[in-house]
């Protein structure tokens, strides 16, 4: 006679958990951590080009870059200057997980560093269901992928801290429209802080410069 | 996509819970918002449970609808078409009250 035996456990604790714990790390050497999502090609090893030579001397960053395989993007982040640079390769996994973070906080001396920028697999879908531990998500959509994305991607809209919009100085060559895309978004996260940049000709990185800036000050 | 990992968690999740036993059913509750394919787990499930004492499981899936509450009518409502705005009052931002959980609910073991 089979038994029912009740369980009520989310399937994601056991990544959940470590989430946690790679948080309780993070959090006890004073290092303030991003999450950075988004499609491939949207730009996000183009951000951290372009935002780590503007910390020089203001803050010591480390960056661990997950992806299905090769260094590149470790390589690129190295030469921009980050003080420390961990290529995370998935093995054909399409995000992120907790373990991978986990394993890559081992490799860094933690206290050495005010901020850890995460760089996540290319991907709008599962990287929003894996937490790591880090304090803000970060969401890079680029002009040239479509102004539709926040209503294909509810899930990945819906979950994070800040949006960065790259590529707007592509925005007369391409029928993107910012009041739709932008409509999509405050549907999904009323409020979310935004940030509309161009990694190519440095607009609005200034802006996101400081909230990085004013983010590891409160933190530390 | 990221099923694989999934189907581990919940062989993990059912044989430590089974404490031995042979399991034969698991019930899962899976939101309407939490983007998994059910096919795809119970692909992945024969194979990763073949040689575990949960092998040939019967895995269910109980749906749960996406509800939606806006925050400045405070109706309830379920979200339709794409921008998920409150069909009473038009705002945006409501608060998800269902639709993303999923957890294993109870096993069956003999």
């Amino acid at each position: 006679m089979p038994q029912r035996v009740p369980v009520v456990e989310n399937i994601l604790n056991a990544n959940d958990r470590l989430a946690e714990e790679n948080r309780a790390r993070i959090d006890s050497a004073g290092v303030f951590a991003i999450n950075i999502m988004a499609s491939p090609g949207a730009g996000k090893t183009s951000i951290i080009e372009q935002t780590l030579p503007r910390l020089k001397d203001k803050l010591r960053v480390a960056v661990v870059d997950g992806d299905i395989a090769t260094s590149i993007d470790a390589d690129r982040a190295a030469a921009a200057g980050a003080q420390a640079a961990i290529q995370v390769n998935t093995g054909g996994e399409c995000h992120l997980d907790a373990v991978m973070l986990h394993g890559a906080l081992d490799q860094l001396d933690l206290k050495q560093f005010d901020l850890l920028i995460v760089e996540n697999v290319g991907n709008l879908v599962c990287p929003a269901s894996f937490k790591l531990g880090t304090h803000k998500s970060i969401l890079v959509a680029s002009v040239p992928e479509g102004d539709d994305k926040p209503y294909k991607y509810p899930g990945m809209y819906r979950g994070v801290d800040a949006l960065v919009i790259n590529k707007v100085d592509l925005l007369p060559y391409i029928p993107f429209k910012m009041d739709y895309f932008q409509r999509g978004v405050e549907a999904l996260n009323p409020g979310v802080i935004t940030f509309p940049i161009s990694c190519r000709t440095g607009e609005g990185l200034e802006a996101w410069i400081d909230w990085l800036l004013q983010n590891v000050i409160g933190k530390s | 996509m990221h099923e694989l990992p999934i189907t581990q968690s919940i062989l993990d999740i059912a044989l430590r819970h089974a404490d031995g036993k042979r399991v034969t059913d698991i019930h899962l509750v899976m939101g309407e918002l939490s983007q998994l394919v059910d096919d795809s787990i119970q692909f992945y499930w024969d194979i990763i449970a073949k040689d575990t004492s949960a092998k040939g499981a019967q895995l269910h899936f109980r749906r749960v609808p996406a509800e939606f509450q806006c925050m400045v009518c405070f109706e309830k409502y379920h979200p339709n078409g794409e921008e998920f705005s409150c069909p009473h009052c038009g705002s945006v931002g409501a608060k998800i009250i269902a639709g993303e959980e999923f957890f294993m609910e109870a096993i069956d073991v003999e």
